[in-house]
C-alpha cells in the first residue's frame, strides 16, 4: 500500500516545529507502524535527510517507550494497543495519516516526536513505592492478599508509563498514570501503610509538574493500552480526601 | 596457554559455600559507606536493584541508562516468571533441586558455587518482592500462586500474569526510586556509556555520551558495575528490545576484562515467525504457553492444509514423541532444534516454513476457555495483534528466535571481573546458566546479583582497595573521552552508501546462517572470513546523518553496530573453539547418534575466558576448569 | 501551587489549604459546590412550578420564604459563597488546563469527549450571565423596579404576576430558554462528574450517575422551560 504522512518535524525544544509531507511507497499491511516508519527512514537517509526521530524499543507493546498521536488519536485508531503494535492493515491503501508527538507542557519535545516524560519518574520519586530496604523481608506467604485484591493491583499496576492518557487528555492531566500507581500500592496491605503520605505527595509533585486538571471525560482510559480505567481515578480521589481529612484531623 | 584466572570459589561444600563466604567476609563500616561512589550503568532488574541497594547501604551511587526512564529496561518485557525454591507446593522442591536443575539445565557448564547461591537467595527474592508490591497472582487462599516451566518437574515459578518481568523491574524501580528520592542514587537517563576508564589496573570510571545533548562526559568512581544485558541483536533479529547491546561489556573487554563463553546464545523455542524482509524484531510468545499447549507439525511434508483441517493421526506432536518424561516442556534448547530438524525435513508451516503449531484445542477442552484466558489472556491478545490470527481457534504459529545470551564478561564469585573493581551483574555477566539458561532463572539472577551479591561483595573490594577516585583530568580519562569524541567524529564524516540498518541486517543473517542454532566448522569459518569484510565496508561506507552535538539516533545506533561487528568475530571464533555441543551451543559434527549435543567433559569441560589482543590479533583463551564436586557430570536426558 | 513534600507531614495549615491549592482539592470544591447549585436548582424549579396550582399557592410559598429571614439570608449567602467558589475554582482549573497544553494538536477532536464536557466553562459563564439578568429581574427589581410592588388580593407579593408579566416579553423568554438549554449541557455532565471527582462513582456505577445526570438535567430543561412557553402560549394568564 501507498500512504501520505504527515509528520511533525522538529530540531529541539526551542526552535519551532512544522509539518512535513513524506510519502511512504511499498509498505506491507503487516508491517507495525514503527517498521513503516523506519522504511520511509531508510529512504530519507538515502536520499541525504535526517531521519525521524521517534522513540522505541521493546516493539512488543511493554516498555512504554513508543508514543505517537496517530491522525489526533494517541497510539491510533485501535484500542489496547500501543504505537509499536499497531499493524498498517489498520489503514487502507492512499491514506493520508498525521503524526504528531505527545504534547503537553510537562511533556517538552527533545526532537521531532521524540518528549521528555521525566516528569512521570519524578512522580514515582515522590513517593509511588514502599518504603522496604533490601533484606529482612518476612515470607512471601506471611500476609495472604485475598485474590481479588490482588487482581486489581495487578490491572491497575499494568500501566506501561507510556504517557497516552497526558496525551490524549484535552487538558493535559497524568491523573490516570498517577492513580494507577496510587491504586496498585493502595490495594495491598504493603502499601497501606504509607498510603497518605504517599498519594499527598504523589498529587502535590503532579501539580508541581504543570500537568491539567481531571474533566471525568475519560480520554485517557479510552486510549490506555493496557485499559487502565477510571475506577483508579475515583479511587484516588478518594484516598486523597482520606489522607486530607486524617491530616487535618490528626 | 596459562591460567590465571581465580574464581575465589570459597572452601567448603557447595551447600555452606555461600554462608562461609558471608561469615569471613570483610564489611565497610556504615560511615565509611558514604565516602565511596560507584557507578552502576544499565537500570533492568540487575542494574536497577543493584543501585537501590547500594543506596540503601550508604554508598554513593551513580545509575546510567541509554533509556528515557529507567523503568523501561528490557527487563520489562520477560512475561513468564521467576524461579525460587520455596517447595510452597509440597511438591518436592528444595534449595537442592533448584541448584540441580539449573546446573543441568546449563548442561554442566556452568560454575557449581555460584549456581548453588542463586538457588539459596531465590527465596529471598520473592520475599522482597512481595515487601515491595509487586502483585503476583495469587490463589483464593491468599497465597502465592505457582506455575511450572520447562526444564523442571516441580511447580517453583511465580508470576504476575504474563508481564512478570515488568512486574519485577516496577519493583526495582520503585525502591530506586526511593534512593533517588533520598539522593543516594543519582540517576542519568538517555546517557549511554561509551568507555570504561581503567588507572593502574583498577576500574576507576566511565566516559558517557548524554544522547539529548549530545556532550560526552568523564564520571570517576571507586568501582563500576556494569549490568548491561545480553547480545542478542548480534543476529539483528532477536525477541530483546531494539536498543539491546554489547558495547559496555565489549568496551570492557577491550580494556581487559575478559569476555566469558560469548557462543552460548539461547534461541527461544516460542517466538512469533518472521513474516517478512521488512521485520524489525521478533516476538516472543512466554514459554508458559508450553504448560498447556502441545507443539505439532503435520507428519507429511509439505503439508498445507488449514490445521484444523489436519486429523490427529496425521500429525506429528514431535516433543512428546522424542521427550516422553519432559514432553512439550523440554529445555529451551532441545525444543528449538527440534523445531529447526522438523522444518529443515520439509514439514514447517506457515508463509515461508519456518514454524510449528503450539495447539491448545485440548487444553481449551479440558480446562475451558475461560481458565486459558485467564492464564495467557494478554499473550494471545498479543499474537492476534501481530499476525491477526485467533488463537483460540486455531493453533498459534511458532519458531524459534534469538533471546537471551548465557556468555559475558567473565566474574568470579564475588561477580568482579578480572579487571578489579570493574563488576558486571545480571545477563551481562556469564557466571550462573552455562550453556543454556532454564525458564525463569534470568529474572531469578538479576535479581539475586542485583539485591543479595553484589552489595555484599562489593565492600570486599572496598575494604582491601582504598586507592580512592581521580579527577577526570587524568591522562586516562582524557584518552578515553578524546578516543570516544573522535570514534564519534569518524562515524559521521565517513558519508557513504549504505545505512547503519543494512549493515546490522547483514550481520544478523551471516550470524543466523552460520553461528545460529546449528553451527559447524565451515559455517563458522566462512563466517570469519566474512566478518573483517562486512566490517571494513561498515567503516568505509557507512552514512550517519546529522551531527555529534544534538539528539540522533543514527549516530547511537551506528557505534552499537560497529561494536556488534567486533564481537561478533568473537562469538564466531568461540564456536569454532568449542568442539563439542552442549545447551545453546550446538555442533552438527558433535551430535549422539539421535541428534542430541554430545558434550566433551574430557576437553571442554571450562569456561572459555577470552583476552583482547587488538581487532588484528586472535584473543586469547584462559581457561577456568569446572570442577563440579558436588553433581556428576551426565548426558542430560529429558526423554 | 507547589507545597514542598516536607512541609506536608508535621502541617495542619499546610494540609486544609491543599483542599484549595491542589489540583484534587479544587476538584472536590467544584463537586461539593456544584452539588450544592444542582440541589438549588431542583428546589427553585420545584418551588416556581407552583404557579401551576393558582395564585395562591405560589404567593404563599413565597410569603413564607420571605417571612423566615433568618433561614432565606441563610440560603442566600450560602448560595452566594458557593457560587463565588465554583466560579472562581472553576476559571482557575480551566487557565491551568490551558497553560498545560501550549502547542495543539492538527486535529482538535477530543478522544471520547461530549459538547457538553468541552463547553463546561463556556456555558457555565453564560449561565452566570443569565443569573445576574435572572436576579436584577425578579429579585432585585433592576430591570423593571415596579414588578416588586405588585400585590395579590390578599396583600402579598403577587409572584405569579410579576413571572407572568416578565416572560411575556419573548426576548426574556428566549433568553431563559437559551440559558436553560446551556443548563441542561452543563448539568449533563457535571452531575456526574461530581461523583467522579469526589470518588464515588467506578465503573459499575458509571452508567447509572452518568442516567442521573441526564434524566435530571432534562427534568429541570423541561420544568423550567415550560413557564415561559405556558405564559406565551397564553395557558398561563
Amino acid at each position: 500500500m501507498n500512504l501520505t504522512l504527515r509528520v511533525w518535524r522538529q530540531k529541539n525544544a526551542d526552535t519551532p516545529g512544522k509539518f512535513v509531507e513524506y510519502r511512504a511507497n511499498n509498505i506491507s499491511p503487516d508491517m507495525s507502524f514503527l517498521e513503516m516508519l523506519d522504511v520511509v527512514n531508510e529512504e530519507l537517509i538515502k536520499r541525504g535527510e535526517e531521519q525521524i526521530a521517534f522513540d522505541h524499543d521493546c516493539r512488543e507493546g511493554i516498555c512504554g517507550s513508543c508514543g505517537l498521536v496517530i491522525n489526533g488519536r494517541a497510539h491510533g485508531p485501535l484500542a489496547a494497543t500501543t504505537t509499536c503494535q499497531l499493524h498498517m492493515r489498520t489503514f487502507k491503501d492512499g491514506d493520508t495519516i498525521a503524526v504528531e508527538p505527545w504534547r503537553a507542557r510537562p511533556f517538552p519535545v527533545i526532537k521531532d516526536l521524540v518528549v521528555d516524560r521525566n516528569a512521570f519518574d519524578r512522580i514515582i520519586q515522590s513517593g509511588g513505592y514502599i518504603s522496604v530496604s533490601t533484606g529482612g523481608a518476612p515470607d512471601g506467604n506471611a500476609i495472604p492478599i485475598p485474590k481479588d485484591d490482588a487482581d486489581k493491583a495487578m490491572d491497575a499496576a499494568q500501566c506501561i508509563g507510556c504517557g497516552a492518557c497526558v496525551a490524549a487528555c484535552k487538558n493535559a492531566s497524568a491523573m490516570l498514570f498517577v492513580a494507577a500507581k496510587v491504586s496498585h500500592l493502595s490495594l495491598l496491605p504493603q502499601g497501606k501503610i504509607e498510603q497518605d503520605r504517599r498519594v499527598l505527595n504523589m498529587v502535590t509533585r503532579m501539580d508541581e509538574e504543570g500537568f491539567g486538571n481531571c474533566t471525568n471525560i475519560g480520554s485517557c482510559e479510552a486510549v490506555c493500552p493496557k485499559q487502565i480505567t477510571l475506577d483508579n481515578i475515583a479511587r484516588m480521589n478518594r484516598l486523597y480526601m482520606e489522607a486530607l481529612f486524617k491530616g487535618i484531623l490528626s | 596457554m596459562k591460567i590465571v584466572l581465580d574464581s575465589k570459589i570459597p572452601s567448603g561444600t557447595v551447600a555452606t559455600k555461600w554462608t562461609k563466604y558471608r561469615q569471613e567476609m570483610k564489611l565497610v563500616n556504615p560511615a565509611n559507606k558514604r565516602k565511596f561512589e560507584i557507578i552502576v550503568v544499565g537500570s533492568g532488574l540487575a542494574g536497577a536493584s543493584a543501585a537501590a541497594t547500594l543506596g540503601e547501604l550508604g554508598y554513593n551511587v551513580k545509575c546510567f541508562c541509554f533509556q528515557d526512564s529507567p523503568r523501561r529496561a528490557h527487563s520489562i518485557a520477560a512475561q513468564g516468571g521467576i524461579n525460587a525454591a520455596k517447595n510452597y507446593r509440597n511438591d518436592g522442591d528444595s534449595i537442592y533441586r533448584l541448584f540441580y536443575d539449573t546446573i543441568k539445565g546449563g548442561d554442566f557448564r556452568a560454575r557449581e558455587a555460584n549456581v548453588h547461591r542463586l538457588a539459596e537467595v531465590s527465596v529471598n527474592i520473592i520475599d522482597q518482592c512481595v515487601a515491595q508490591g509487586v502483585p503476583f497472582a495469587r490463589e483464593y487462599g491468599g497465597l502465592l500462586d505457582n506455575r511450572s516451566f520447562g526444564g523442571a518437574q516441580v511447580s517453583r515459578t511465580f508470576y504476575a500474569r504474563g508481564q512478570t518481568g515488568q512486574q519485577l523491574l516496577l519493583g526495582a524501580y520503585q525502591a530506586l526510586s526511593r534512593q533517588i528520592h533520598d539522593g543516594t542514587v543519582k540517576m542519568f537517563s538517555r546517557t549511554e556509556m561509551l568507555d570504561i576508564v581503567i588507572i593502574d589496573g583498577h576500574a576507576k570510571g566511565i566516559i558517557t555520551r548524554d544522547l539529548v545533548t549530545g556532550k560526552t562526559e568523564t564520571h570517576s568512581a571507586d568501582a563500576v558495575v556494569l549490568a548491561t544485558g545480553g547480545y542478542s541483536p548480534v543476529f539483528f533479529l532477536s525477541t530483546n528490545a531494539k536498543g539491546c547491546n554489547v558495547t559496555a561489556t565489549f568496551r570492557a573487554f577491550k580494556k581487559g576484562a575478559y569476555f566469558a563463553n560469548p557462543c552460548y546464545t539461547q534461541i527461544h523455542p516460542t517466538c512469533i515467525p518472521q513474516s517478512g524482509d521488512h521485520q524489525s524484531k521478533l516476538t516472543l510468545m512466554s514459554e508458559s504457553l508450553r504448560n498447556d499447549g502441545r507443539v505439532w507439525v503435520p507428519k507429511k511434508p509439505g503439508d498445507t492444509r488449514h490445521p484444523n483441517d489436519i486429523p490427529e493421526n496425521e500429525r506429528d506432536y514431535y516433543l512428546e514423541r522424542m521427550y516422553p518424561s519432559y514432553g512439550n516442556l523440554a529445555p529451551r534448547d532441545i525444543a528449538s532444534r527440534a523445531a529447526k530438524k522438523v522444518c529443515d525435513e520439509g514439514r514447517g508451516i506457515g508463509p515461508n516454513g519456518r514454524g510449528v503449531y503450539l495447539d491448545f484445542s485440548d487444553s481449551i477442552k479440558r480446562l475451558g476457555r475461560d481458565k486459558i484466558e485467564e492464564r495467557y489472556g494478554n499473550l494471545f491478545e498479543m499474537y492476534e495483534r501481530i499476525t491477526g490470527e485467533n488463537a483460540y481457534e486455531q493453533p498459534m504459529r511458532i519458531y524459534p528466535a534469538p533471546h537471551y545470551t548465557m556468555g559475558g564478561s567473565w566474574v568470579d564469585y564475588e561477580l568482579m571481573s578480572n579487571i578489579p573493581g570493574l563488576f558486571v551483574i545480571g545477563e551481562a555477566n556469564f557466571s550462573d546458566h552455562g550453556a543454556n539458561r532454564l525458564g525463569a532463572s534470568a529474572l531469578m539472577q538479576g535479581l539475586a546479583d542485583g539485591y543479595f551479591i553484589l552489595p555484599q561483595t562489593i565492600a570486599g573490594y572496598f575494604a582491601t582497595h582504598r586507592n580512592g577516585r581521580y579527577s577526570s583530568d587524568h591522562p586516562e580519562f582524557r584518552k578515553a573521552h578524546e578516543d570516544v569524541r573522535a570514534r564519534i567524529n569518524k562515524l559521521l564524516s565517513i558519508n557513504g552508501k549504505r545505512t547503519v540498518t543494512e549493515f546490522h541486517r547483514e550481520l544478523g543473517k551471516l550470524m543466523w546462517d552460520d553461528v545460529g542454532m546449528a553451527r559447524n566448522r565451515a559455517g563458522l569459518q566462512h563466517a570469519l572470513q566474512r566478518l573483517p569484510e562486512i566490517r571494513e565496508e561498515f567503516w568505509g561506507n557507512v552514512n550517519v546523518l546529522g551531527s555529534g552535538d544534538e539528539f540522533n539516533s543514527a549516530l547511537e545506533y551506528a557505534g552499537r553496530v560497529a561494536d556488534f561487528l567486533e564481537f561478533a568475530e568473537l562469538l564466531a571464533f568461540d564456536a569454532l573453539h568449542r568442539e563439542e555441543s552442549c545447551g545453546g551451543h550446538f555442533r552438527e559434527e558433535y551430535q549422539t547418534e539421535d541428534g542430541e549435543a554430545l558434550r566433551n567433559d574430557g576437553q571442554f569441560a571450562y569456561v572459555a575466558a577470552w583476552e583482547y589482543k587488538g581487532m588484528d590479533q586472535f584473543p586469547v583463551l584462559h581457561k577456568e576448569p569446572l570442577i563440579y564436586e558436588e553433581v556428576k557430570m551426565t548426558q542430560r536426558s529429558y526423554k | 501551587m507547589a507545597v514542598s513534600a516536607q512541609s506536608l507531614q508535621p502541617s495542619r495549615a499546610g494540609i486544609l489549604s491543599l483542599i484549595w491549592r491542589s489540583s484534587l482539592g479544587k476538584k472536590y470544591v467544584m463537586a461539593i459546590t456544584g452539588l450544592g447549585l444542582f440541589i438549588f436548582v431542583i428546589a427553585h424549579m420545584l418551588g416556581n412550578l407552583q404557579i401551576y396550582l393558582g395564585t395562591d399557592k405560589i404567593n404563599t410559598y413565597a410569603e413564607t420564604l420571605k417571612s423566615t429571614p433568618a433561614l432565606l439570608w441563610t440560603v442566600r449567602i450560602v448560595l452566594l459563597v458557593i457560587v463565588i467558589l465554583h466560579i472562581i475554582a472553576g476559571i482557575q482549573l480551566a487557565l491551568a488546563n490551558r497553560r498545560a497544553r501550549p502547542q495543539a494538536y492538527s486535529n482538535k477532536k477530543v478522544v471520547a469527549s461530549t459538547l457538553a464536557d468541552r463547553t463546561m466553562l463556556i456555558s457555565g459563564l453564560i449561565i452566570l450571565a443569565f443569573i445576574v439578568f435572572h436576579l436584577s429581574h425578579f429579585t432585585l427589581g433592576f430591570v423593571n423596579p415596579q414588578y416588586l410592588h405588585y400585590v395579590d388580593s390578599m396583600g402579598r407579593h403577587d409572584v405569579r404576576r410579576m413571572m407572568i408579566i416578565g416572560f411575556s416579553n419573548p426576548f426574556v423568554s428566549v433568553f431563559y430558554i437559551v440559558s436553560m438549554g446551556l443548563l441542561l449541557l452543563h448539568l449533563s455532565h457535571g452531575v456526574s462528574s461530581c461523583f467522579q471527582s469526589l470518588g464515588l462513582r467506578s465503573t459499575r456505577t458509571i452508567g447509572f450517575f452518568d442516567k442521573l445526570a441526564k434524566v435530571s438535567a432534562l427534568l429541570v430543561f423541561l420544568g423550567n422551560c415550560s413557564i415561559p412557553l405556558a405564559i406565551l402560549a397564553g395557558i398561563l394568564k
